[in-house]
């Protein structure tokens, strides 16, 4: 293979590419959240259903919470009929991504391997690569043999304490720069006109009644005509001042990349029982995590004891990235639902919808999120996709039961 | 790591506990009385706050019991017990 300088297929510095206005007095559409889902919820409101007088306001930086965070795995494999609906939707979109914004993402389809290490554990793949396939889902069972031929550098010897007992594939998976697929949505957006607001913090609603008719920010207070939440792990903070309680939990979730490494790794692996998954960016680093803290946490950080389980898990499946270093870790908030599927739709506040509960796994989601949410503001109902998150299923009990997918590697 | 404090062990490290959640959750006294409502919000829906949260853990690699402990979510530290509240046990 040719050497080639690493960065050189980077595309031109974000500063330029999207303006950041002060908010104006009124919109249309106000989303709260700049992160990955709001972009991509006010692009598809712009370009399917032709809403630009709209603001995206964002606490921080464009993207900086947890779109930067993510370890940018891309896949669709879900269980249940719902996910897999939602998630192969977003995959499809993800693969016409690059020419729709226009914009390199580094989408590279190089499939993903999630790892079985008991008979159960088996048994759960096989059933899961069946309604996988009954949904259209590209998805193989893969013994060990067939495992180490695309993964030649995981160990599947036998000796191992929780051997590799096969694994399922799907060849679609992926992983993409998570910062560019932002920047691509917000070039897109400030070339429509929206307003893309940062250092603007919502704190509150305003609102008449039952409706809710704008927000209060840290800029001042915005009319809106629909105010639609991307928060993620901060989403209750705000519900919380309209006395709306939702089913989630805000934890600490963990990430760490290695130094710049050769390519060695060409696929994305993950593992729910040794607790691990790890692909290698484009540029070289090795990019694991795991799962969440235990606890509840805004703080954006988490223990270190995670992340050394996390690094023990792969080194065991991974014996030559004992010589590797840690060059970073972070931590960002995700909000964890009872079912590990998220909460999408509509609020009982007329004119505010809520996409949350996410937990571990929203980035897979994002083009299919904003399709999807935007779909359900702008019609004020449901996308038949979404329409099985609402927040009434923790009432009517129709959860959307994602753990053995989700659990860790979500 | 966190130290959290054991009202039976002293303060160890987080490592030695599980955690349990909010608490003072109770179970309503007849599950067929309550609207399905009111029991989703048993099963499913708990407090998330920016701020203090009185928590669950267990000392799973101690002394093995339950105890509440307020905390700041925000920047993680403990704070003070309000007297016998903390050694408070789930079952009354």
């Amino acid at each position: 293979m040719a050497p080639r300088t690493p960065g050189a297929d980077l595309p031109e510095h974000p500063t330029w590419l999207w303006h950041s206005p002060d908010p104006k007095s009124s919109y249309d559409v106000v989303i709260v959240g700049g992160g990955g889902h709001g972009l991509a919820t006010a692009y598809y409101l712009a370009v399917n259903h032709g809403i630009t007088n709209m603001a995206v306001l964002e606490k921080g930086w464009l993207a900086g919470g947890n779109m930067a965070r993510n370890t940018a795995i891309i896949r669709s494999n879900y269980l249940w009929d719902e996910s897999a609906g939602l998630y192969e939707h977003a995959l499809k979109l993800w693969e016409g991504l690059e020419e729709e914004l226009d914009y390199p993402l580094l989408f590279s389809q190089r499939g993903v391997l999630n790892l079985a290490h008991s008979l159960q554990e088996k048994r759960d793949s096989v059933r899961r690569v069946e309604a996988n396939r009954l949904n259209g889902v590209d998805a193989e069972w893969l013994d060990p043999q067939q495992v180490a031929e695309i993964c030649p550098i995981l160990n599947t010897s036998e000796d191992l304490r929780y051997p590799v007992l096969g694994a399922t594939w799907q060849p679609r998976a992926g992983i993409a720069k998570h910062d560019h697929v932002a920047w691509g949505f917000a070039r897109a957006l400030d070339r429509m006109g929206v307003d893309l607001v940062q250092g603007c913090e919502v704190t509150g609603f305003e609102r008449v009644g039952d409706r809710v008719v704008g927000v209060e920010t840290t800029r001042g207070p915005i009319r809106a005509g629909k105010v639609a939440m991307a928060a993620a792990g901060r989403t209750s903070v705000l519900t919380d001042t309209l006395g709306l309680r939702l089913p989630i939990q805000s934890h600490p979730l963990q990430a760490l990349v290695s130094e710049l490494l050769e390519p060695v790794h060409p696929t994305v692996v993950m593992s729910n029982s040794v607790h691990v998954y790890v692909s290698q960016a484009h540029k070289g680093e090795l990019v694991l995590g795991a799962g969440i803290d235990s606890y509840n946490s805004y703080s954006q950080r988490g223990a270190f004891h995670t992340i050394e389980r996390e690094m023990a898990a792969a080194v065991e499946l991974f014996p030559m990235f004992a010589r590797a270093h840690v060059l970073r870790t972070w931590g960002g908030v995700v909000d964890v639902t009872p079912d590990a599927s998220a909460i999408m739709g509509m609020t009982p506040f007329e004119n505010l919808y809520v996409n949350c509960g996410w937990g571990t796994g929203g980035f897979k989601a994002t083009p299919g999120v904003g399709w999807c949410f935007a779909h359900t503001v702008a019609h004020d109902e449901p996308h038949p996709l979404n329409a099985p998150f609402s927040l009434e299923r923790f009432t009517t009990g129709a959860l959307v039961d994602e753990h053995g997918a989700a659990g860790v590697a979500h | 790591m966190m130290l959290i404090p054991c009202p039976w062990c002293g303060p160890r490290n987080e490592i030695e506990f599980h955690y349990g959640g909010q608490a003072d959750v109770r179970c309503p006294a007849d599950p067929q009385a309550v609207s399905d409502e009111d029991w989703a919000t048993f099963l499913f829906f708990r407090d998330n706050p920016k701020g203090v949260f009185t928590e669950r853990w267990s000392h799973v690699a101690g002394c093995r019991r339950w105890f509440t402990v307020r905390r700041d979510t925000d920047s993680n530290r403990v704070l003070p017990s309000e007297g016998t509240q903390q050694a408070r046990t789930v079952t009354t």
